[in-house]
């Protein structure tokens, strides 16, 4: 397969814009969990296409479009109705809704089947390579032209109401206490939706806006907090998803030694998948093998601070040195063990004798004594706050220990500011000041 | 007895995946002899049928016709009974990821097979089925993709990845891939006799599970929480519910195309929720009603021509949905509008009622009220009113003059019921809700309809109000 700037160029362009419009809409639906509104408005879009076509007997893209927005608007209409009078959940009720009007459109569109070559299939797949013959044929192609028009449609729509539609995406009843019609921006919002996803099935087909208006934006909600951040990531992994697409439709079978090009679209909502996937793995907050970082050092930090407590403790009860094999009866061999300590020798804190003895070093000791006082600290305060027993109180305070910040810290002292022992008797070490 | 209990538990749960098992030999036993054959009707018949054609399509004389009915009619019976645990366990939408995510599977299987098996086909869906679940599960847990997200990421990627594999598949052009696509708008007019058997046996298998597990997947449909504090394996009767739906959604996909299947699991569900509030009674008129829909559908495209049988057979199913939600007792949105009105038929009544009690405090017994003075008293309609006081002289509480009206009997003792209940309301707001006197006529106008006889009783007792009716805490206006 020879890649020709002058067809796939054409066909790129036209799957970006297509992914971008989708994907510019799709945040909204995401954040405001109506996600599989966009499933339900492209597969109920097919009665209407059928009844234009059945009335004004053409092809013509006109009242198809017109047909197919009244009735994917029609669909959000209904869900809401079944939802609300007939209670019945919004999920089910967009699923009875989306699945009986397709069901009405394969009927009539078989109905209408000898007359023309209307294919249920087309709605599915769309033909993006038809972008490429028009190109072929020397014309600036159609199907791009539109494209541009609802992109740019979809661009002014968030533009001019990004307020709105930000503050009905996350709490539609603080907008409506603030005047803004939290209704009219939810069907403003799916006109936009069904206006995006018909005009983009000639060009791309439905699985495609499918995926296009979810997967990007999720994509990007992954990695950010802020909404526009969010709209620019989930534009990139769009136009992302549409270019490496059509490069692995083109290219990726023959990777695997076939000799052929698979169907571009579909490869598309493959890869914004495949991007979604590094995503879910790699996102350095909500990801995968970030959230297992970040529990392993906390964990080793615990085990650490664990560690330099027995040790303070040890001490306290006039045995200031102990054997290494002692204190692996506490924290454990494990490796995570073994590196926490490690890390403790080298930060300073706790010194190693050659024959494997163990002892605090002064900066271990003013480390450990902050650790044991705001465990005995918390003890107090547990003992002053809650009816629990003097050996209940252990347990708490040792998880909470790692977690007491100094400012936290100084709250609890002013709060049992007669504390100079534990509820057990043992002396709280006083504070240490925090800059060392 | 708890061992008992918890044997009898065991028992159950292990019988099912056995059941699965054999359902799944009878499958693949029953597709080596469906290879030979090749599957392909042309939909090019009669345009109109003939009353000939029309008795023996209902009277099931053709085999083919008779095989199809029946096993659309088994299939829709056991996804209305698995899609009503589906549906109360709210994953219905899942049922949609799922038959999406049996493309890529069907791909596959063709692409390693080299050719149509159907049981191997059903296999590679079932297997890729169970993978977007478990996809749909695991993306969930991350923090962030919400529910409808997970599905909605599962449905189109596994769809997208089953076209890529599809498109292959027509380029490699083998001659041996046609009709595959007829599982993404299903073919029912082209199922074979072990087809049928194969259909009616999976769907025993459904329904001899849910009736085996019935116990348990009620707990985990209404209360998963007490179900795993009383020790239940609700992710094992989970799971097990989830393989029953995809079990359903494979034998499915023939019939009704995966575009279509998810359909019979919720719609017939949700028609039968309008029916009744119990599990058991919910489960047999949803199986009914899937019955009834796989039934007609088939039927109906056996003899009229061009009509796709899945599309007809969702379409059967979402009539019975929408006479149920219209027309069913309670829940009917016809039953609705009926209470609504008679609500407002009942207030209307106690406004004139307690507007001609309030006139009598004012005036003494029996007392004769100008039309006119009475409009006055609330913003009715001038239709409202006529009807309203038409409506009370036949009910036999006022007597009509003229222009005037006067309060009988009966009249009264409703009448000072009413404003009995308004006042104690009155007492009440200001007593315990610290509401200026000035306020608590609009508030109590709103809540005085709806008390209850018991209600009204507690009222006087904290309130300690020992008057018939108590006088009014606020300036009841000129009129009076």
């Amino acid at each position: 397969m020879q890649w020709e700037w002058s067809i796939d160029g054409w066909i790129v362009l036209a799957g970006v814009l297509s992914a971008c419009s989708c994907a510019l809409v799709g945040n909204f639906l995401v954040l405001r969990k109506l996600s599989l509104m966009g499933d339900a408005i492209s597969h109920a879009v097919l009665p209407g296409l059928a009844i234009a076509f059945l009335i004004s007997h053409s092809r013509a893209a006109g009242p198809m479009f017109i047909g197919a927005v009244i009735v994917g608007v029609l669909t959000a209409f209904l869900t809401q109705v079944i939802t609300r009078h007939g209670k019945v959940e919004h999920g089910a009720a967009m699923g009875v809704v989306f699945s009986i009007l397709f069901a009405l459109g394969l009927v009539l569109i078989r109905q209408a089947a000898d007359h023309v070559d209307l294919d249920p299939g087309c709605v599915l797949y769309g033909d993006i390579l038809a972008v490429g013959l028009d190109a072929f044929e020397g014309t600036f192609p159609k199907t791009v032209v539109n494209l541009i028009l609802v992109m740019a449609a979809n661009l002014l729509f968030v533009g001019l109401f990004y307020k709105e539609l930000r503050i009905c995406a996350f709490d539609p009843d603080l907008a409506t206490s603030r005047g803004i019609p939290a209704n009219v921006m939810h069907y403003a919002l799916m006109i936009m939706v069904a206006v995006t996803t018909v005009a983009n099935f000639e060009a791309v087909g439905s699985i495609l806006v499918i995926a296009m208006l979810i997967v990007p934006a999720v994509t990007a909600h992954l990695l950010t907090d802020r909404l526009g951040v969010m709209i620019l990531l989930s534009l990139i992994a769009a136009a992302m998803s549409a270019i490496f697409g059509h490069i692995v439709a083109m290219f990726g079978p023959g990777w695997l030694g076939f000799d052929a090009t698979v169907n571009t679209s579909a490869m598309m909502a493959v890869i914004a998948g495949v991007l979604l996937l590094l995503t879910v793995l790699l996102s350095p907050e909500h990801g995968v093998f970030g959230r297992a970082y970040h529990r392993l050092v906390l964990s080793t930090r615990i085990i650490a601070q664990d560690a330099l407590g027995w040790l303070y403790r040890r001490s306290e009860a006039g045995q200031p040195v102990v054997a290494l094999t002692e204190l692996e009866t506490v924290i454990g061999r494990t490796l995570r063990a073994r590196f926490a300590l490690r890390r403790l020798r080298q930060r300073g804190l706790v010194y190693a004798s050659a024959g494997n003895d163990l002892r605090l070093t002064d900066k271990g000791r003013i480390e450990a004594e902050r650790l044991v006082g705001s465990h005995r600290l918390w003890e107090s305060y547990l003992a002053e706050h809650f009816a629990l027993d003097t050996d209940h109180l252990h347990e708490p305070a040792h998880r909470m220990e790692h977690f007491i910040t100094p400012e936290l810290r100084e709250d609890l002292q002013a709060d049992v500011p007669d504390a100079t022992t534990d509820p057990h008797g043992k002396p709280i070490p006083s504070t240490p000041r925090d800059d060392d | 007895m708890m061992q008992d209990r918890a044997g009898h538990r065991r028992d159950a749960t292990l019988s099912v995946p056995i059941v699965i098992l054999v359902g799944i030999a009878v499958v693949m036993l029953n597709s080596t002899d469906a290879v030979a054959q090749t599957r392909s009707i042309t939909d090019n018949s009669i345009t109109w049928p003939t009353w000939e054609k029309f008795w023996r399509a209902l009277t099931l004389r053709d085999h083919t016709t008779r095989v199809v009915v029946i096993g659309t009619t088994l299939l829709g019976m056991a996804a209305g009974v698995i899609g009503t645990f589906a549906y109360l366990r709210k994953r219905a939408m899942l049922g949609d990821a799922l038959s999406h995510a049996t493309l890529p599977g069907i791909a596959l299987a063709f692409l390693i097979i080299g050719e149509k098996q159907l049981g191997w086909l059903t296999v590679g869906a079932a297997v890729t089925g169970v993978v977007g679940v478990l996809a749909v599960m695991g993306l969930r847990r991350i923090p962030r993709v919400k529910e409808d997200a997970a599905i909605g990421i599962v449905l189109s990627v596994f769809f997208g990845v089953g076209m890529v594999l599809l498109s292959l598949i027509q380029e490699l052009n083998t001659g041996k891939e046609a009709g595959l696509g007829s599982f993404i708008y299903g073919k029912a007019a082209a199922m074979l006799t072990s087809d049928a058997q194969t259909i009616g046996v999976l769907a025993g298998v459904v329904v001899l599970c849910c009736v085996l597990l019935f116990k348990e997947f009620r707990l985990v449909c209404f209360d998963q929480a007490y179900a795993s504090a009383q020790g239940w394996p609700v992710a094992l009767i989970d799971l097990l519910m989830m393989s029953l739906v995809v079990l359903t959604t494979v034998v499915g996909l023939q019939a009704v195309g995966l575009i279509l299947v998810v359909a019979l699991l919720i719609v017939p569900a949700a028609a039968a929720r309008f029916w009744t509030d119990a599990l058991l009674p919910m489960t047999l008129v949803a199986a009914a009603f899937g019955a009834i829909s796989g039934w007609f559908g088939s039927t109906v495209s056996a003899f009229v021509s061009r009509m796709p049988t899945g599309a007809v057979i969702v379409l059967s199913a979402g009539v019975l949905f929408l006479i149920s939600m219209i027309a069913s007792p309670h829940r009917g949105v016809l039953a609705t509008i009926l209470r609504r009105w008679q609500l407002a038929r009942r207030i209307a009544d106690q406004h004139l009622l307690r507007a001609m009690a309030e006139f009598e405090e004012s005036r003494g017994l029996a007392t004769t009220v100008d039309e006119s003075e009475l409009w006055s008293m609330r913003s009715w309609t001038a239709s409202g009113f006529s009807q309203v006081l038409a409506r009370a002289a036949r009910t036999g509480w006022i007597a009509r003059n003229k222009h005037s009206v006067q309060l009988t009997e009966t009249g009264r003792a409703s009448a000072r019921r009413v404003l009995t209940n308004h006042r104690l309301w009155e007492l009440y707001l200001i007593r315990y809700a610290d509401i200026a006197p000035s306020h608590v006529d609009r508030d109590a106008d709103e809540i005085e309809h709806v008390l209850s006889e018991e209600l009204v009783t507690e009222l006087r007792q904290a309130l300690k109000e020992k008057a018939d009716v108590p006088p009014s805490p606020h300036n009841l206006g000129a009129g009076i």
